[in-house]
């Protein structure tokens, strides 16, 4: 399902490289102006998004009277900060691959439904709000169902099994994972629904009728044509838990360390005061930590497709 | 004032309606002198004030006057971002509450205490000492995070404090909450008027004068006691904006604030307000709200440094993940 | 379409099957369904209990009390207003680019992907605190620059929306084939692409608005109110009255959504794209409209 390489396309689809010989200069003109297209965007993203990253990185890097250093980056990169890094990634992992999982599933048990019926238009909508849900009100919600003297916690209790006799917290690292699911399942459910469309309806028709089960659709059919979707829905879901701080702080006060929260404490508190740039330093951190993951799954990308052919 | 009329508005930020009684200041305030506030941000930090003065500095938007964090009111005069002013009652600050050169000055304040749900919470907790018991499994909170919310992290050292602690040395108090956490009956969720009222933490460690008037109202049987053993007491401060952009509003906001009516509103809000010795004094005191206030520990009021409470705020983050 | 529809809902002989050819060897008739109903049930579960639970608490009555609170309607008209300008600019720029990109530039794809998951990375309050320090005077007066930076904010969103629905087709071929036929590019956009990408497109429309309407951090320190911002101020009220209003904010911005989509789906019929709700499917897939 990949970009098709057009070969002896009309010209004005072909994707030309840059060829040496006589139509070089006619052809980097060409890629010049194909690049047309792309200019508004390009601007946009470097006024609203490059500008503000830019003022943060340089910030990274300032004293607080103004001079260049490297002791904020050198204490956003260890004790306490290196442990909160370590902690948001395995946190946000976590909170990625388990929802990508269980979202998928769900979205595919709504695509399946019947078209047109309700079931589709409540799950959407429910999706999109449901994925922007967070902060202090989430936290209380789940406090409600699952603290330990919550809804839920007493339900199972009376049922005979009590979570918080068997290890369970919710305000530990895994109940934090639960409630961050919250908003990370309707999250992948929006945004893997658009791919399942892909999944032509013929081809498990054809499947069918030339005797394939279930899982050898999935396999050589089915996957395949998923795979990059998901994987890069999965990236989405990495970064949305990577930078959650509302729901964290809600729930933990700070007592696990975790990025955005220590970056709130120097960015947004009433304790710490004139530590601002380190706070940019850690900000700093949270993007080549999100650089390094773009390049985990891009090769993540090149294998899967080499595995599923 | 006429200056002020002329303005006809007031940038304030950060002042919740019912934080200290801020509501009714406020609206005295406007029926008053007929200038409307502006009331911006009223969930914010310290720190959000500041970056509002800074970053929307020449938008009529800009904040005017500021009610601070004692550290942050240091930090902003370092930047030179506060103007110098001095109310009529001036005097009645004592000397360690102000800026020698008036840019900032206490307005009100309180102490920790430790305030529980009576209908819950059978045995009374008296201390510290006492939150550690057994009856008190999963019940125990603080409003925040102490690295970051100044009301926890003075619950901290009121534990320091409680605990062989003193202003300089704010380990003790990280230690006890990390037992209270390891016996089960500490809660690490941002402790607040709900969580109380849901039952998800009948007691709450906190400001005696937010106590009071945000958890008060939802919980009927709400009580109040500063801890035996750790008596911890901070003030705010308050400050006028050098790029204000209505710098007569701002000035008679202070003078208000500074009157009798405005620091007996501060008490009737059940905060301590900075002139309450002169106000005792001179009888001009609003007897119902000063007896509703939890007995003071002692009448002399001592606080940690600039110094004391920067290196204290640098252990705090250090150690309270993994509490 | 129908004919799988039989077959994965175990449903023989359900009305609509233009041809009888939809009988699979296994006995997969009745595959996947009981799983559909036990994930949707545990989903529901999931979802629902908390709630009920923040309902319990809170109470029928406070729903009253959040209503009329001052501020209620101008604080939901300006998160309005912020999500209409956001998903328009939104959509407008993101839409021509990713089709660009798909026709023209393959080889930018990674670059996008990569430039397009940074602002979900990023907190959002290192982003307004870089913002307002550079961003100029006129701007930082009105609350649009809000709008100006969901944009920013939405984007990985409906990034990802539009690509998964381009992937989902094959582009190229229909665009070729359409140019070949002789219709401008205006038309093929229309007519042929867009058809293609109504449910990518009411995926990104509901993102983008429900960001808005869910977006706290950068509102309250650009000092603005919108509406849950407006929401945090009863924290402090009441416990009942603040866990109302989070509900309601909930419920608000469902409705909305509810009535995008219902919007949507009447587009796509009208257009003849497919039939009622969101998943039409282009005409020229299986050559039925069921």
């Amino acid at each position: 399902m990949d970009e098709l390489v057009s070969a002896g396309a009309p010209e004005f689809l072909a994707d030309s490289g840059a060829p040496g010989g006589p139509g070089a200069a006619v052809a980097t003109a060409r890629g010049l102006r194909r690049m047309a297209g792309v200019v508004p965007f390009g601007v946009y993203m470097a006024l609203g998004l490059g500008a503000p990253l830019v003022a943060v990185a340089i910030g990274a890097f300032q004293s607080p009277n103004g001079g260049f250093t490297l002791g904020n980056v050198r204490i956003a990169t260890h004790g306490e900060y290196l442990h909160g890094f370590a902690q948001s990634i395995e946190l946000s992992v976590v909170a990625a691959v388990v929802p990508g999982i269980l979202g998928l599933l769900i979205a595919y048990s709504i695509w399946t439904a019947k078209r047109g019926s309700i079931l589709r238009q409540v799950a959407i909508t429910a999706s999109g709000v449901f994925a922007n849900f967070g902060g202090v009100p989430l936290a209380f919600l789940f406090i409600a169902t699952l603290g330990s003297s919550g809804l839920a916690t007493r339900w199972l209790t009376d049922l005979g099994f009590n979570p918080y006799q068997h290890g369970f917290s919710l305000y530990s690292l895994s109940g934090v994972v639960v409630v961050y699911m919250y908003f990370q399942i309707p999250l992948m459910v929006l945004v893997i629904l658009p791919a399942l469309e892909g999944l032509r309806p013929a081809w498990r028709e054809a499947a069918a009728n030339m005797g394939a089960r279930t899982w050898q659709y999935w396999r050589h059919v089915g996957g395949p044509v998923l795979m990059p979707s998901f994987l890069g829905c999965v990236l989405l879901l990495f970064g949305s838990s990577l930078s959650a701080y509302a729901t964290a702080q809600a729930m933990t006060s700070g007592t696990i360390a975790l990025t955005p929260i220590q970056i709130g404490t120097f960015l947004n508190g009433n304790v710490v005061a004139g530590q601002q740039n380190v706070g940019k330093a850690l900000g700093l951190g949270m993007v080549i930590i999100i650089a390094i993951a773009m390049g985990i799954y891009v090769v993540l990308q090149r294998r899967s497709a080499r595995w599923l052919q | 004032m006429t200056a002020a009329k002329k303005e006809g508005q007031l940038n304030v930020i950060t002042l919740p309606a019912n934080w200290a009684n801020y509501g009714t200041i406020m609206k005295d305030f406007t029926a008053k002198y007929g200038i409307k506030i502006n009331d911006a941000n009223p969930d914010g930090t310290s720190q959000d004030e500041i970056n509002a003065v800074n970053q929307l500095k020449g938008q009529s938007r800009a904040p005017d006057v500021l009610d601070i964090g004692n550290s942050f009111a240091v930090k902003a005069d370092a930047q030179g971002i506060l103007a110098p002013y001095r109310v009529a009652s001036w005097s009645d600050i004592p000397a360690s509450a102000k800026a020698s050169d008036g840019t900032y000055y206490a307005d009100y304040g309180g102490y920790v205490a430790i305030g529980y749900n009576s209908a819950k919470v059978t045995t009374p907790p008296t201390s510290f000492a006492d939150l550690l018991k057994p009856a008190y499994k999963n019940e125990v909170a603080i409003n925040g995070n102490p690295t970051q919310a100044g009301a926890a992290f003075a619950a901290v050292y009121a534990a320091a404090l409680a605990n062989g602690g003193s202003f300089s040395n704010i380990a003790p108090g990280v230690a006890y909450f990390k037992k209270l956490h390891q016996v089960g009956n500490f809660v690490p969720v941002t402790g607040s008027a709900a969580t109380m009222e849901s039952g998800q933490t009948p007691i709450l460690i906190w400001w005696d004068y937010l106590l009071a008037s945000e958890a008060g109202p939802g919980v009927p049987g709400l009580k109040i006691v500063i801890p035996s053993d750790g008596h911890y007491a901070a003030y705010y401060d308050q400050a006028i904006s050098k790029t204000a952009p209505d710098p007569a509003a701002a000035r008679l906001w202070e003078e208000y604030l500074y009157t009798t009516t405005g620091q007996n509103l501060w008490l009737e809000g059940k905060a301590r307000p900075i002139e309450l010795p002169t106000l005792l004094s001179s009888s001009t005191v609003n007897e119902t709200a000063y007896k509703a206030l939890p007995a003071a520990p002692s009448t002399t009021l001592t606080f940690p440094t600039q110094a004391q409470q920067a290196a204290a705020a640098v252990i705090v983050s250090a150690q309270w993940p993994g509490v | 379409m129908a004919a799988v529809d039989t077959i994965a809902a175990g449903e023989p002989g359900a009305a609509g099957t233009a041809h009888g050819r939809a009988r699979p060897r296994s006995g997969r008739r009745d595959g996947f369904t009981p799983w559909r109903w036990l994930i949707l049930i545990l989903a529901g579960a999931y979802f629902l209990i908390p709630l009920y639970a923040a309902l319990r608490f809170a109470g029928w009555g406070s729903f009253g009390s959040v209503i009329h609170q001052s501020g209620f309607a101008g604080s939901l008209g300006l998160s309005v207003r912020l999500a209409v300008i956001t998903t328009v600019i939104t959509l407008a720029l993101m839409l021509p680019t990713a089709v660009y990109v798909h026709l023209r530039l393959p080889r930018l794809r990674r670059l996008l992907e990569g430039i397009t998951i940074l602002p979900i990375v990023i907190p959002p309050i290192v982003l307004i605190v870089g913002l307002l320090q550079v961003a100029p005077g006129f701007l930082k007066g009105t609350p649009y620059l809000l709008a100006l930076e969901y944009v920013v904010l939405a984007m990985p969103f409906a990034y990802r929306s539009i690509d998964a629905g381009l992937r989902s087709f094959d582009l190229k071929t229909l665009v070729e084939a359409s140019n070949s036929l002789g219709a401008g590019w205006a038309s093929t956009l229309r007519r042929v692409v867009l058809p293609n990408l109504t449910t990518a497109l009411l995926s990104a429309t509901v993102l983008t608005v429900a960001l808005v309407l869910g977006e706290y951090t950068m509102a309250s320190l650009d000092l603005y109110q919108t509406f849950p911002v407006w929401i945090v101020v009863f924290d402090q009220t009441s416990g009942p009255i603040s866990v109302a209003a989070s509900l309601l904010a909930l419920f608000v911005t469902w409705l909305v959504l509810l009535a995008i989509t219902m919007l949507g789906g009447r587009q796509a019929r009208r257009t003849g794209g497919g039939e009622v709700a969101l998943f039409s499917v282009a005409r020229r897939d299986t050559g039925r409209t069921s």
